[in-house]
């Protein structure tokens, strides 16, 4: 019997619902073991939900969700799915982190409606949406804050292989394991370790690349030349089962994407502290917030209070 | 009687929405909303970030189209910063994008759209899809499912990342393409090319027919168009003028960084998306069905109906044959899904021309960068329309100001009057089922996913 998968998309681009589709031909052996009985991007199952609030979905065997929860229609999804699914599948940084989307965190919801609603080019009005449209949670949430979660697949988006191979071990009833390394890790760049870098450069210009015509020379660590790369504090695998890190190897510093190395650290903390204690001027970069762009649910990422006026 | 219909989610379609139909006391639609959910606050949220993050943070706004953003952002960097990328990394960046849209078109009509007239709306939706494809005609699936994957592997080969690229970069693109890797791409863009020509005569013969038989004026509604077009009013998805044009046919052409003076955004109470209209006009915003106001489209049709021509061949001669059939601006919405594979053959012609291009291998790929401050429009063509990205930098460079209009919100407003137009047709009386719903969200379909 195949297992039945169903996936919801929540607070997302629908990146991660892509790369499953990148799995290319696999695909079509993914759906000799997996039979998709619920999947609003792909099919039109809209069990319980059609002049209904209250959503109820199929049974199924495993659940992806992607995305975080930010309005009170992903929760009551989200909900809903953990519900209706033996395994949940947090699918991608947005669902393990918070994701892109979380970096709305360092605001206040009415900060952004304000914004939005009131941008060059927009009539005035009067109100924000409020009709129909669900209503904004205080903050972007990553999935485990609000439901459990079994089997956590970071990535933005996670490598296809790693999503046939955790829907294989499910299949297969096996324990779902990915590398605990960090981008650094696996790396290909050479280190000399002297730590003679003082100050980082933005991503203005391009880190020398010298892999290529003499491969054995290989390349310069970006961060020894100078710019900021989150590989230290950043998990590896984000190149599936075969390849390196893939921004690296388009010879781009990372910034993240796989979320922290632990899935609870800071990778902010984790790489500021990195950067001080080989003597790097922290200050030599132009924001430092950034640095959580991937992560910043958790309550990472917050706003600044208000400041009441008298 | 009275009641309220409630689709949602809408399905097959990229992004949250769904779709509200209020009937009055005899069963008959009185009203309908269709709502976009989705509110991530990207203009605010970048504040403060220097701008050349933004092309790699952006793409995040669409998974499906990251690199429309991606290099719709690096252009919007490069003129804040004032900089100009060389031939070579202008080039990589049209190729990078041309073969996105190779991509996203399979994937839309294939993956997506399609399975509604392969098997017809009424048909079991567990079987309505691509899944359902890969079991009823696999050789077709199979074929579709490579090509596709081929297109994307494309990208990947080269810039590693396609799902959230980062290989364009302000002042150009990150690295030179080798001859040998240019020869794999003309071979495997040819393959495509192949098969964009046969799913397009494939449609013509068991798809197009369908729309007048089976959907007489599903969704039917006559607005103006927008879409952009090279100095010689040719279809171009990377570069030129903004060409806005009128329900009756006329139009005006403007330059990207012009775009406030020509269009205008409207906030209503039941979407988070906006609904963007034809400010210079000067006829105001209305949805009324029988008298709409401001309303134009983008996506494929449009592009194709503002385009004087398209410069390659074989998409030109297509594009002959639809203009004999349907006229210029054709409006019957179904045929989003015709225009979409004509641009299916363009953009394969158009990736080969670049790759022959003898610019392209040029090792010299990207223009020195210095930031400062600065006000910058990027503009290109997403899947689903002209995609403005709007940015000032301060004089260290960083972020201060945002103003996005991706390429779905132009037709948020269509496809509200498209679903209005669907329903009011198809549910009399208080009589609908699930085909007929379906019917209703086909109207969605052609425009979004």
């Amino acid at each position: 019997m195949p297992i039945k998968l169903a996936g919801e998309s929540l607070n997302a681009c629908s990146g991660c619902e892509i790369s499953i589709l990148d799995m290319g031909e696999r695909l079509l052996k993914l759906l000799e073991f997996v039979s998709i009985i619920h999947f609003p991007l792909l099919m039109d199952s809209k069990q319980g939900k059609n002049n209904s609030r209250i959503v109820k979905l199929p049974k199924a065997d495993v659940g992806l969700i992607s995305g975080s929860i930010k309005t009170d229609e992903h929760l009551e999804l989200a909900l809903a799915m953990r519900d209706s699914c033996d395994f949940i599948v947090a699918l991608g940084t947005c669902a393990t982190h918070g994701g892109i989307p979380a970096l709305a965190n360092s605001f206040h919801n009415e900060d952004l409606l304000e914004y939005c609603f009131n941008t060059e080019g927009t009539d005035k009005t009067d109100g924000f949406p409020s009709h129909i449209v669900p209503e904004l949670l205080d903050a972007c949430y990553a999935l485990d804050e609000h439901i459990n979660v079994d089997i956590f697949l970071p990535g933005c988006p996670p490598h296809p292989d790693h999503i046939f191979r955790a829907l294989q071990s499910i299949d297969k009833n096996e324990s779902f394991s990915q590398s605990k390394k960090s981008v650094c890790d696996n790396c290909p760049a050479t280190r000399d370790g002297k730590g003679q870098v003082k100050t980082l450069k933005r991503a203005l210009e391009l880190p020398r690349w010298h892999a290529g015509d003499d491969k054995k020379e290989g390349f310069k660590c970006f961060l020894e030349q100078g710019f900021l790369c989150m590989g230290p504090v950043t998990r590896g695998g984000c190149g599936g089962d075969k390849e390196h890190a893939r921004c690296i190897m388009t010879q781009i510093p990372c910034r993240g994407c796989y979320g922290p190395v632990k899935k609870e650290s800071n990778q902010r903390l984790s790489m500021l502290n990195a950067l001080a204690s080989n003597g790097i001027d922290i200050s030599s970069l132009p924001e430092t917030l950034s640095m959580l762009r991937f992560s910043g649910g958790h309550g990472l990422l917050r706003p600044l209070p208000r400041i009441k006026e008298s | 009687m009275a009641k309220v219909i409630n689709i949602q989610p809408i399905t097959r379609i990229e992004g949250h929405a769904s779709i509200h139909i209020q009937l009055n006391d005899q069963g008959n639609v009185q009203e309908t909303k269709v709502a976009f959910k989705s509110l991530r606050g990207f203009e605010k949220f970048v504040e403060g970030k220097p701008a050349e993050e933004l092309p790699r943070i952006v793409s995040r706004i669409c998974g499906i189209c990251p690199w429309m953003h991606h290099i719709a952002s690096n252009k919007a960097v490069d003129a804040c910063f004032n900089v100009t990328p060389p031939p070579a990394g202008n080039l990589l960046r049209e190729l990078m994008l041309t073969i996105a849209h190779i991509e996203d078109k399979l994937l839309h009509f294939f993956f997506l759209a399609g399975a509604d007239f392969f098997w017809g709306p009424e048909y079991d939706f567990s079987v309505r899809n691509i899944m359902g494809l890969v079991k009823a005609n696999p050789e077709l699936a199979e074929k579709v499912i490579r090509m596709r994957h081929k297109a994307k592997m494309v990208l990947d080969s080269f810039s590693k990342k396609t799902i959230h690229p980062v290989a364009g970069v302000p002042g150009g693109f990150v690295k030179p393409l080798s001859i040998e890797d240019r020869k794999i791409f003309i071979d495997n863009v040819n393959e495509l090319l192949e098969f964009a020509l046969f799913a397009l005569e494939y449609a013509k013969k068991n798809v197009f027919p369908k729309f007048d038989e089976s959907y007489p004026g599903l969704g039917e509604i006559t607005t103006g168009f927008i879409g952009m077009v090279d100095n010689k009013g040719s279809l171009n998805l990377y570069d030129g003028n903004i060409r806005l044009m009128k329900p009756d046919g006329t139009s005006k052409e403007f330059r990207p960084d012009e775009y406030l003076d020509h269009l205008a955004e409207k906030v209503v109470p039941f979407s988070y998306g906006k609904f963007p209209y034809a400010k210079s006009w000067g006829e105001g915003f209305s949805m009324d069905l029988d008298a709409p106001k401001g309303i134009y489209r983008s996506n494929t049709l449009a592009r194709i109906n503002v385009a004087d021509q398209i410069a390659t061949p074989r998409a030109q001669a297509e594009l002959e044959e639809f203009r004999d059939l349907y006229g210029r601006p054709a409006q019957s919405t179904l045929l989003y899904h015709y225009a979409r594979l004509i641009e299916e053959v363009y953009t394969c012609e158009r990736a080969i021309e670049i790759l022959k291009d003898p610019r392209i291998i040029n090792p010299e790929v990207r223009a020195k960068v210095e930031p400062c401050a600065g006000r910058g429009v990027g503009c290109v063509e997403a899947p689903r329309g002209t995609l403005i990205h709007d940015y000032t930098t301060d004089e260290k460079g960083l972020i201060t100001r945002v103003n996005l209009i991706v390429g779905t919100t132009h037709n948020l407003a269509p496809i509200n009057l498209s679903v209005d137009r669907a329903a009011r047709d198809l549910i009399k009386n208080g009589v609908y089922d699930d085909a007929i719903l379906n019917k209703i969200e086909m109207a969605v379909r052609a425009y979004d996913p």
